[in-house]
């Protein structure tokens, strides 16, 4: 094959969502919703309150189960597994709200998460502590990279629980790179970053996108952070897929700026 | 006295027992497990059982005691693991009684109300009484410490930290690719081996149990010791059974120097004193007396 052909191609599929469906008593919080991510994109999930971008992540991660549909990571059909093996398969997700392990170190935090330790289990931590301790070491060494990379290095034998909520998000995306999981969710990154953090942050996905080749997908309210950082990016409104395109096609969109202000602001 | 004190001691080791049964459980994990005394006496009449009935040595019968134990650990944990908390507290209370109940009821076992005795004597190298309570302090002392190793390598080491992150929030643990049911079911297990060894090596000490030792109270006790020592550190688990032993025992010689309460009303001001060092430690020191130590990497310093 040529490079020229292999250049043009798009890069492979990692995760899909396909007609995904999620009922909550009577409200369809996600319905018929079909999504693709790219390998090495920063793909953004905009739509206004209450469109189920929330939703859509909980059914891709596996934290709730959808009604229907079917979710596929690497091509594999993982709609029925539990959460914990979707990570071991390659995918990793934050949370709207920052979820640390508050009374945990940060640096227990980043330890805590590469997956499958021998120390994890209980022969290895009885019968082989030299072989525990050497693990541990490297992990120590790579948590140390990581603390660097998200500027938590004099906080790490802080409790996460003490860090202000931009360290947070930052300690949180940490976690998700200690875990090795080349596909990372985030929700809501930016929620509650004051601005200069918010800049270390962009910084840091940007970073982990072209030197660590991690691909992302992430939902933002936050238009500059999703203009800066994301592309392609995906509409997502009354749980269904609107529209994916570039973020400057978006915001020219008139069913876009119809579903985020109403019909009216969109004939003005 | 002094065999009063040695009693008091061996008493606190059963209790020390009981205690990293629980904080394993409840400390480390989160499970609420209120069923702490059906463990215990699941523990002490399989041991006894074991040891008069069947005839196997006492050692080995307090050890299976402990298998036995860790069997009914599994299956209360595997048949709740995915209740939510609150309805598994109440799974483990109901657990317990059942265990109380059966020994009440089924007499062809237990002996029922009348009480099951256990003539055989472990560790019993023909030593006169005096000396045999010491050996047996001293082997219950030994479990208390084995127990105590293998508790301080599980919580200092990355297995005890994913327990913690399981305790805190078993959502994002679980998105972190740790498979929680098989670490909770573990740790239920394993606290549950500890229990019936504690209850065995109980229920050989004492010589004759009836289902009245093994009320619920028993695991508000421990749940006492764990609270007021500090969950989550085991060195406070061991000073909190400590202390709740001497409040109950010790309270007793209150009576020799007092004539102004009855021996009735005395044994209610023991309950009422628990009741209100549990509310001080909480108000004062909500994470116990020594709390969870602060984790420090032992790789720190060399690089």
């Amino acid at each position: 094959m040529h490079a020229s052909a292999t250049a043009k191609s798009p890069p492979r599929i990692v995760l899909s969502g396909q007609a995904l469906q999620k009922s909550f008593g009577g409200v369809r919080a996600v319905s018929g919703m079909s999504l693709t991510l790219r390998e090495g994109s920063i793909t953004g999930l905009i739509g206004p309150n209450g469109a189920g971008k929330s939703t859509l992540f909980h059914l891709l991660s596996g934290v709730i189960r959808p009604d229907s549909g079917r979710v596929e990571l690497f091509g594999d059909n993982i709609t029925a597994l539990p959460t914990h093996e979707r990570a071991q398969r390659g995918m990793v997700r934050s949370f709207q709200l920052a979820r640390e392990f508050g009374p945990l170190t940060v640096l227990e935090n980043l330890l805590l998460a590469p997956q499958n330790q021998c120390g994890e289990r209980l022969l290895p931590l009885f019968f082989g502590p030299a072989k525990v301790r050497a693990e541990q070491e490297g992990l120590y060494r790579r948590a140390v990279e990581v603390l660097a990379l998200s500027r938590l290095t004099a906080l790490r034998n802080e409790y996460a629980a003490n860090l202000s909520g931009g360290q947070k998000k930052l300690l949180e995306l940490g976690r998700a790179l200690m875990t090795d999981c080349p596909v990372i969710l985030l929700d809501e990154p930016g929620a509650g970053v004051n601005p200069a953090l918010m800049g270390l942050l962009t910084e840091m996905i940007r970073r982990l996108n072209a030197e660590y080749g991690k691909t992302f997908l992430i939902i933002e309210h936050d238009m500059d952070f999703i203009a800066r950082l994301c592309d392609p990016v995906i509409v997502m409104t009354e749980g269904r897929h609107l529209m994916e395109a570039s973020f400057d096609e978006i915001r020219r969109d008139p069913a876009v700026i119809e579903a985020y202000l109403g019909r009216a602001a969109a004939h003005v | 006295m002094l065999a009063y004190f040695v009693a008091m001691a061996t008493y606190a080791g059963f209790f020390m027992i009981l205690a990293q049964g629980l904080n394993l459980q409840w400390g480390m994990t989160g499970m609420v497990n209120f069923g702490v005394a059906g463990f215990y006496a699941l523990g002490a009449y399989s041991g006894a059982i074991l040891s008069t009935r069947i005839g196997i040595a006492p050692e080995l019968a307090i050890a299976l005691a402990g298998v036995a134990a860790g069997v009914a650990g599994l299956v209360v944990s595997l048949l709740t693991m995915r209740l939510r908390e609150d309805y598994f507290a109440i799974v483990t209370l109901g657990f317990g009684e059942i265990v109380r109940l059966f020994a009440l009821n089924e007499d062809w076992l237990t002996e029922g109300p009348r009480g099951l005795r256990i003539p055989a004597r472990p560790f019993d190298f023909g030593l006169s009484n005096a000396v045999y309570s010491l050996v047996y302090l001293g082997v219950v002392a030994l479990v208390v410490l084995v127990i105590y190793a293998i508790c301080e390598r599980i919580r200092s080491g990355p297995y005890g930290r994913t327990l913690r992150a399981i305790r805190e929030d078993d959502v994002v643990a679980g998105v972190l690719g740790k498979n929680v049911l098989r670490f909770r079911v573990q740790a239920f297990v394993l606290g549950s081996v500890f229990m019936g060894v504690a209850g065995a090596l109980f229920a050989h000490y004492i010589q004759n149990i009836s289902p009245d030792t093994f009320m619920p109270m028993i695991a508000i006790f421990i749940w006492m010791s764990v609270i007021v020592g500090g969950y989550g550190n085991n060195k406070g688990l061991l000073l909190g059974a400590g202390i709740v032993i001497f409040i109950l025992e010790g309270s007793r010689f209150l009576g020799d120097f007092t004539s102004i309460v009855t021996s009735q009303q005395l044994s209610s001001i023991r309950i009422i004193l628990i009741g209100i060092i549990l509310m001080a430690v909480l108000r004062f020191r909500p994470r116990g007396l020594i709390p969870e130590p602060k984790f420090m990497s032992e790789f720190e310093k060399t690089s």
